[in-house]
């Protein structure tokens, strides 16, 4: 039976317990237990307050400089021959990509619980960021854990983090990337339950997490629906975002997903190529199991050990995605999708050269699909391609694949 | 009657607490394993405590990280640790053994399998670190049918109302995490535990093991004289990550901790 997307469907889910259908759910051990009913309430009672979401959309204008540009890309479509393509400009946020959405979000939260503390865990750095920068603003302390392979791929974001004030932790258990951080800011989370506030920089994690971290990032696609009508007096044919997590996918496609007639694209990381087994694309090459506290599909090995993943892009070597994408793909809604490491560098090239945008290595991901996807579609069908961040904490990467040291 | 009940009923008739031992299955290496759970009920074991390795073990601290790092480098898996009961069982009928483990694994091999294979490996209980009573439906009647205990997790954080339904979903015993933190940490405060344990017992007539931050003869006795069980696990995986080079030296100074602990709950 098919599932039909209305809005009042849509108000259920995911259900009290956090529940996307067979996918999400809180599975923690008992110590987090009562902190994350505590946030899940008191969540719950500041969203729905107009005082605290005009805060949160205060923040966004003055702060983050929203909203962001839904921009025509005129040369981009004429060299592509299809689809109009619009770019979702993302990577116009104050720190560079749409993580900082969900932090303003997040801080505002930890202000009003009084946590004088923040921990994160990030991949690329761009979360980290993203909440050592809200950090800083609202004076509080913050630490941010990272695997000791990211700290190296991106010694950029490590030392803004620092500037901005925050102390980095480099992990170096198990894959030595996200997953790991994730692990070690719950431990310290668990530890330090009484003063600490966790900022998830994704839409995994245990409940209420999924459903917090989505709300926060919806101003993405409420933004491009609204702008999208504006401008050329309908709703899009198509949208396209990457997936690690998920959250700037989520973010984009959840305003729309009432919208029947739009069709929703996840990218992966397809890293070296499905078939090689080295990418993170646990929706195309996964299957459903337990991580992180929620129920997804996941990379791992036949034994339930989670595999390391790869891809040039660090922001999407993560094992597991964000449940709610889970249930999309279930229920047919959403399509996911991989690209290559070098699909993406290529479409990287493409977008700084055509369009005079650099994306992140990410976003380049969705740009590739992008691509692809509007050269089948007809010259008067729309399409939204997620801009989720710029290229600047990727120039190393891209400088030394083309042989170069800066 | 279950392995871990009447070894707690027997315990209480002799005026004892349990003393149950931590240690990783396959860790520093497969072999390893079966001698060493003998040698902890040599030592003074009651309900001996595997842990089932996993790649992501959020819930514990450096020490059984590295434990289970060692472990899966030997690509041990859920199946080997079950022959590691069965291997156990040939020579020890009557000593409890409970895994402890994450629900990934258990779900891959499926969990009709899983409680099928466990029992007849002799398993008697199950505690799975990320499984909340919440989500526990599908898993605990299958585990029950199979006639495995399920043991649970309270923490200093558990409301009296979790309280409640976690004991209801519990048999053999209840394990309290003394403490706000990870497996490892040092920062046992006994009369909190009392405190909290004088609030699970108004609700629940299971024994109560405690554990996390124990970690020597003097820290085991103080818990020992508030609860029904003393859980150690962390102090014990350092030595056997200390001596992992020498295997009868990591026994005889795993064993010789355990000893010194039963000695001083018992005293
Ligand atoms: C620019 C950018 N896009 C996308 C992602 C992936 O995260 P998500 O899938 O949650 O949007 C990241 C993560 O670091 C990122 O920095």
């Amino acid at each position: 039976m098919a599932t039909r997307f209305d809005a009042e469907f849509l108000e259920n889910v995911p259900d009290s317990r956090g529940h996307f259908g067979p996918y999400g759910g809180r599975f923690v051990s008992e110590t987090l237990m009562a902190s994350l009913l505590e946030l899940e309430q008191q969540y719950n009672s500041l969203w729905a307050k107009p005082e605290f979401q005009a805060e949160f959309d205060r923040d966004l204008a003055d702060y983050v400089g929203r909203p962001s540009p839904l921009y025509f890309a005129e040369r981009l479509t004429r060299e592509t021959g299809g689809a109009q393509i619009f770019l979702k400009r993302e990577d116009l946020n104050h720190t560079g990509a749409h993580k900082v959405n969900n932090t303003i979000g997040q801080a505002l939260l930890a202000k009003h619980l009084k946590k004088p503390r923040i921990i994160a865990e990030t991949g690329a750095g761009q979360h980290g960021v993203a909440t050592a920068t809200v950090a800083a603003r609202l004076g509080l302390e913050c630490c941010v854990f990272m695997g000791e392979e990211d700290v190296k791929r991106k010694a950029l974001n490590v030392y803004r983090m620092k500037l901005l004030g925050a102390k980095v932790i480099a992990v170096s258990s198990g894959t030595k990337t996200l997953k790991d951080a994730m692990n070690e800011a719950m431990r310290d989370w668990v530890t330090n339950v009484d003063n600490t506030f966790y900022i998830i920089g994704t839409v995994a994690g245990p409940h209420p997490y999924p459903k917090m971290v989505r709300d926060f990032q919806a101003i993405i696609g409420r933004e491009a629906r609204r702008q999208c009508l504006e401008k050329t007096g309908r709703l899009p044919d198509a949208l396209v975002a990457c997936v690690g997590g998920g959250s700037n996918a989520i973010g984009l496609f959840y305003p729309f997903l009432a919208d029947e007639s739009v069709q929703m694209y996840g990218v992966e990381a397809g890293g070296l190529g499905l078939e090689t087994g080295k990418h993170a694309a646990p929706l195309n090459a996964g299957k459903p199991g337990v991580l992180h506290g929620n129920r997804t599909y996941l990379m791992e090995d036949e034994n339930g050990q989670i595999t390391a993943t790869h891809s040039v892009s660090a922001g999407l070597d993560y094992p597991g995605v964000g449940p709610e994408h889970a249930w999309l793909k279930d229920t047919g809604r959403a399509s996911y999708v991989a690209i290559t490491d070098e699909e993406a560098l290529d479409a990287f090239r493409r977008l700084t050269r055509i369009e005079g945008i650099m994306p992140a290595l990410e976003s380049s991901h969705a740009i590739a699909h992008g691509l692809k996807l509007a050269k089948q579609m007809d010259k008067d069908q729309i399409l939204i391609i997620n801009v989720s961040g710029r290229g600047d904490k990727d120039i190393h990467t891209i400088a030394a694949i083309d042989g170069i040291s800066l | 009657m279950s392995r871990i009940k009447s070894c707690f009923e027997r315990l209480q008739q002799q005026g004892r607490k349990a003393l149950i031992p931590y240690i990783t299955a396959g860790d520093p290496n497969p072999q390893a394993t079966v001698p060493l759970m003998h040698r902890l009920v040599e030592a003074g074991a009651d309900i001996v405590e595997l842990g089932v390795p996993f790649s992501d073990p959020m819930a514990d601290g450096p020490v059984i990280q590295l434990a289970c790092e060692r472990a899966l480098a030997h690509q041990v898996s859920l199946a080997n640790v079950l022959e590691m009961v069965a291997e156990f069982r040939k020579t020890d009928s009557t000593t409890p053994v409970v895994l402890m483990g994450y629900l990934n694994p258990i779900e891959a091999m499926g969990a009709e399998q899983f409680a099928e294979r466990a029992r007849a490996a002799g398993v008697d209980g199950v505690l799975t670190v990320d499984l909340p009573p919440e989500e526990a439906d599908s898993l605990v009647p299958v585990l029950r049918r199979a006639e495995l205990d399920t043991i649970f997790l309270l923490a200093p954080t558990t409301t009296e109302e979790r309280i409640r339904s976690i004991c209801e979903h519990s048999t053999g015993f209840v394990y309290y995490v003394s403490l706000k933190g990870v497996t490892g940490s040092n920062q046992l405060n006994t009369d909190e535990v009392a405190a909290k344990l004088g609030e699970i017992r108004k609700q629940s007539s299971l024994p109560i093991g405690v554990g996390f931050g124990i970690r020597d003869a003097q820290t085991a006795a103080a818990v020992a004289s508030v609860s029904d069980a003393v859980i150690v696990g962390s102090a014990l995986v350092k030595l056997v990550e200390q001596h992992q080079d020498d295997l009868p030296k990591m026994q005889d100074t795993v064993a010789g901790l355990l000893a010194s602990m039963r000695a001083a709950i018992d005293a």
